[in-house]
C-alpha cells in the first residue's frame, strides 16, 4: 500500500521550522515554502513580461495589423524567447524541484542558503537579460544569439548568471533527496512524481553544462578575448543546451501530469515499472535531440544527423508514447472504480471538467501529443526538415509543446499551489474554471495558424513577409488565425495572472481546508491510497477507452507523417 | 505523489504490453524511413561541404559571375552557367548574389556560403530550406523540376534588415 507520509517524526527544536498541511497531511518545511513562493512569483512575473511581448509581436506578424516597427519587433521577439522559454519555465521548475524534494517526501530543505543563492543569481540574470535587450541596440540577437551576431557582453553574462543559479538550485534538489533518504523521511521508494522531477533535474544538469560550453566562449568572444568562433560548433553546443532544456520541461510536465491526475481524479499508477521505464528512456536518449536544429546545416553527415535526430531509434518518443497511455489509463481505472463504467468513454464524460487541474491536464496532454508531438517527430525527420527548417511550422510545433502543453499544465498546477503553499484562498474561482479552456483554445489557433502558414513557406523571425512577395494569398488567412488565437491566448494569460495576483495579494492567510477547488469536498489524493489491487485488476475497470484513444492518436500520427513524405517527394530533386 | 512500496517491479499488464509493442513497431518504422529515403528518394539533405573563408568564397563568386554573366537586374548580375556545372550563391547582410538562371530538368552543383552572419536559404514557393554559415561552402546538387521565377528568402535572423534580404532564381 502506497503511503503519503511515513515518517520519522520531526524532532522539536529550533532547526525544525515546519507546519502540518491539513489537506495532504504532509509536513511543509518553511524554508521550502518560502523558496517555492519566491520562485513561483518570479515565474509569474517573467510570464507577464513575456506575455506582453507575445501580444505585440503576434499583432505584428498578423500582416493586416502589422503593429510594431522592425527594430521593436526583433527586440521584443528576443525578449519573448528569453522570458518564456527560459525564465518562466525554469523558475516554475525550480519551484517544482523544491516542492518535490521536500514536501512530497515529508522532508526538510537541507540547503536553503544555497537555494537562495541560486534564486538570487537567476533573478539577477533574468532581469538583466530583459534590461540589456530593451536598452542595448546591438543585443537584438534573438534568444539563440547565433554567432557571429554579437550582443553586448552583459547579454551573455546574464545567461551565465541565470544558468549557474539554476544549476545551484538543481544541486539542492539532489542534496534534499539524499538527506531525506538518510533521515528516513519517507518509506518505500521515491514517489513517481519525484522520480519524474529527478529525471528533469538530471537532464537539467548536463543541459546547463552544455549551455556553458556555448555561452561562455561567446561571452569571452564578445569581450574580445577569443578571436572568433565557429558558427557550426556554436550551434551544436547551443542546441545541446536549447533542445534538452525543452526536454527538462517535458519531464517536469509529465511529472506534473501525474500529480494533477492524482490530485483531481485520484489515480494510482497502473504499473510503476512501466511509468518509470518511460522516464528512464528520456534520461538515456533525449539528449541526442540537439541535432534537430542542425538537420540542414553544412558540415555534418547523414549518419550523424539520422542517429541523433531519431534519439537512436525514437526511444525517447517511445517513452512519451508510454506516458501517453499510462496516464489516461490510470485515470480511466480510477474513474471506472468510482462507478463510471458505461461504454468506452463514460469515464471520460464524467470527469470533473470544471476542476481547473483536470481540464488543464486533459488539454495539455491532448495538445502536447496530438499537435506538438506529432509535428515534432515529423519535422525532426532528417529529409522532411528541408521543408520546414526556419519556417513558421517550427514555432507552430513548439508553441504546441511548450505553451499548450507545459505552460497549461504549470498554470493548472498553480491553482493548487495557492491554497496549499501560499495558504491563500483561491479567488476568481469562476475564472479559474474557464481559464484552461480560453488559453488552450487560443493556443490551438496560434499553433494551427503558424503551422499552416509555415506549410506555405512563411519564414519565422521575420518582421514583414510581404517583402518576399511570393507567398500565396491564403497566408493572410492563416496569419489572421494566428493573430486572433494570440489575442484569445493573451486573454487567457491575463485571466491566469489576475487569478494568481488577486489570490495572493488580497485576503488573509488561510490554511487550506479542501484539495479540490470547485469539484467537491472529497480528497482524491487520499482516496487514491484506498484503490486496491482487486479494483485495479477488475475486468470492468480495464482501460479499453484509453487504448482506443492511443490507437486513434497513432493513426493521426501516421497520416500526418506520411503526408509530409508525400509533400517532400513533390519538390525539386536535391542531394 | 505517493511513495510506493519498495518492490514496484511488477509484470506489465496485457493492455500495456499490447500498446508497448505497437508503439515500438511504429518507432522502428520511423527509424527505417530515413535510410530508406536516403537510398531510394530523390530529395535528400545535401551532405557535401567544404571549409572556406569569406574572402576566398567572394573571389570564387566574382570569377564565376565574370565568366557566365548574361544580364543584370536592379544592379545584380544574372548568371547562366551550363548544365552540370558548379554555380555559386553568396549570402550577405542583406543580399543574395547573383541571380542564377538554370534550366529545368538539368542538374547543377549549387554552392552557398555566407560573408558575415548566419543566413537561411529558403527557396519559395518550392519550399526548400538550408542553413548558410560563414566559413562553410555548402554544396547542394539540385535539379529544378518546375520552371519560372523563384524567390530566395532569408529565413535565418541576420539582424535588423533581415526581412529585406530577398533574392531571385530563374528556371527556364
Amino acid at each position: 500500500m502506497a503511503t503519503l507520509a511515513p515518517t520519522t517524526p520531526w524532532a522539536k527544536g529550533a532547526k525544525d521550522d515546519y507546519r502540518d498541511c491539513p489537506v495532504t497531511t504532509l509536513k511543509v518545511d518553511m524554508h521550502a515554502e518560502r523558496l517555492i513562493i519566491a520562485n513561483a512569483v518570479m515565474a509569474v512575473v517573467t510570464l507577464t513580461l513575456g506575455g506582453i511581448a507575445a501580444l505585440l509581436i503576434a499583432l505584428t506578424r498578423w500582416q493586416a495589423v502589422h503593429l510594431l516597427d522592425a527594430t521593436w519587433f526583433y527586440r521584443l521577439l528576443t525578449l519573448h524567447g528569453i522570458d518564456m522559454l527560459v525564465a518562466w519555465m525554469v523558475f516554475f521548475e525550480m519551484a517544482g524541484l523544491h516542492f518535490g524534494s521536500t514536501v512530497l517526501l515529508n522532508a526538510r530543505h537541507a540547503a536553503p542558503k544555497l537555494a537562495w543563492l541560486g534564486f538570487i543569481m537567476m533573478t539577477v540574470g533574468g532581469l538583466m537579460a530583459n534590461v540589456v535587450v530593451l536598452f542595448d541596440p546591438s543585443s537584438n540577437v534573438m534568444f539563440t544569439a547565433y554567432v557571429p551576431l554579437k550582443a553586448h557582453p552583459l547579454f551573455y553574462l546574464s545567461y551565465i548568471l541565470f544558468a549557474v543559479g539554476a544549476l545551484i538550485a538543481v544541486i539542492t534538489f539532489f542534496i534534499n533527496i539524499v538527506v531525506a533518504k538518510r533521515e528516513g523521511r519517507f518509506g518505500g521508494s521515491l514517489p513517481l512524481v519525484v522520480f519524474g522531477l529527478m529525471t528533469a533535474a538530471i537532464l537539467a544538469t548536463y543541459t546547463l553544462l552544455e549551455g556553458a560550453a556555448a555561452i561562455v566562449p561567446a561571452f569571452l568572444w564578445s569581450l574580445g578575448i577569443l578571436p572568433n568562433l565557429d558558427p557550426g560548433i556554436y550551434r551544436n553546443f547551443f542546441w545541446g543546451f536549447g533542445h534538452p532544456a525543452q526536454q527538462v520541461n517535458l519531464a517536469a510536465m509529465v511529472a506534473i501530469w501525474y500529480a494533477l491526475a492524482q490530485m483531481t481524479v485520484g489515480i494510482r499508477p497502473v504499473n510503476e515499472k512501466f511509468s518509470r521505464l518511460a522516464f528512464i528512456l528520456y534520461l538515456f536518449f533525449i539528449n541526442l535531440g540537439s541535432a534537430h536544429h542542425l538537420l540542414v546545416d553544412p558540415g555534418l553527415s547523414f549518419g550523424w544527423k539520422a542517429v541523433n535526430t531519431s534519439y537512436a531509434m525514437y526511444l525517447a518518443v517511445l517513452g512519451s508514447m508510454m506516458h501517453a497511455f499510462s496516464i489516461p489509463a490510470a485515470m480511466e481505472i480510477a474513474l471506472r472504480a468510482k462507478g463510471y463504467r458505461k461504454g468506452l468513454f463514460g469515464w471520460l464524460r464524467n470527469g470533473p471538467w470544471k476542476e481547473p487541474g483536470f481540464s488543464a491536464l486533459v488539454i495539455s496532454m491532448v495538445m502536447f501529443g496530438w499537435i506538438g508531438g506529432v509535428t515534432g517527430v515529423t519535422i525532426g525527420t532528417e529529409q522532411i526538415n528541408m521543408l520546414v527548417h526556419n519556417t513558421l511550422r517550427l514555432p507552430g510545433h513548439f508553441h504546441a509543446t511548450v505553451v499548450a502543453g507545459t505552460t497549461i499544465a504549470f498554470m493548472g498546477f498553480t491553482y493548487y499551489v495557492i491554497p496549499l503553499i501560499f495558504r491563500k484562498e483561491l479567488k476568481l474561482k469562476k475564472w479559474a474554471v474557464w481559464q484552461p479552456y480560453v488559453f488552450g483554445g487560443g493556443m490551438l489557433l496560434v499553433s494551427l495558424g503558424m503551422i499552416t502558414s509555415g506549410l506555405q513557406g512563411v519564414a519565422r523571425r521575420n518582421w514583414d513577409i510581404s517583402f518576399a512577395g511570393v507567398v500565396p494569398g491564403t497566408v493572410d488567412l492563416t496569419l489572421a488565425i494566428f493573430g486572433i488565437g494570440a489575442i484569445i491566448a493573451v486573454i487567457g494569460g491575463i485571466m491566469y495572472v489576475s487569478i494568481v495576483l488577486t489570490s495572493i495579494l488580497t485576503g488573509p492567510r488561510l490554511e487550506a481546508s479542501n484539495l479540490l477547488l470547485v469539484a467537491g469536498t472529497n480528497n482524491p489524493l487520499l482516496e487514491s491510497t484506498t484503490l486496491t489491487d482487486h479494483q485495479m485488476e477488475d475486468k470492468q475497470n480495464q482501460p479499453k477507452g484509453s487504448l482506443v484513444l492511443v490507437i486513434a492518436f497513432l493513426v493521426w500520427f501516421a497520416v500526418y507523417y506520411l503526408t509530409n513524405w508525400w509533400l517532400l517527394g513533390r519538390t525539386w530533386f536535391i542531394r | 505523489m505517493l511513495a510506493p512500496e519498495r518492490n514496484w517491479w511488477k509484470p506489465i499488464g496485457r493492455i500495456e504490453k499490447t500498446w508497448l509493442t505497437v508503439a515500438l513497431v511504429w518507432c522502428i518504422f520511423l527509424t527505417i524511413m530515413m535510410p530508406l529515403w536516403y537510398f531510394m528518394g530523390k530529395q535528400n539533405v545535401p551532405t557535401e561541404s567544404y571549409r572556406t573563408t569569406p574572402k576566398d568564397y567572394a573571389a570564387t563568386v566574382n570569377e564565376f559571375v565574370a565568366q557566365y554573366q548574361v544580364g543584370e537586374e536592379n544592379g545584380i548580375p544574372v548568371v547562366a552557367a551550363p548544365p552540370g556545372s558548379d554555380v555559386y550563391l553568396r549570402a550577405s547582410a542583406w543580399q543574395w548574389y547573383p541571380i542564377l538562371q538554370l534550366e529545368k530538368g538539368q542538374e547543377y552543383r549549387l554552392h552557398i556560403s555566407s560573408m558575415d552572419f548566419q543566413h537561411g536559404f529558403s527557396l519559395q514557393p518550392v519550399n526548400i530550406n538550408l542553413q548558410v554559415l560563414p566559413g562553410y561552402d555548402y554544396v547542394a546538387t539540385i535539379t529544378p523540376t518546375t520552371s519560372g521565377e523563384f524567390t530566395i528568402v532569408c529565413n535565418e535572423y541576420c539582424f535588423l534588415g533581415h526581412h529585406t534580404m530577398v533574392g531571385k532564381m530563374i528556371v527556364k
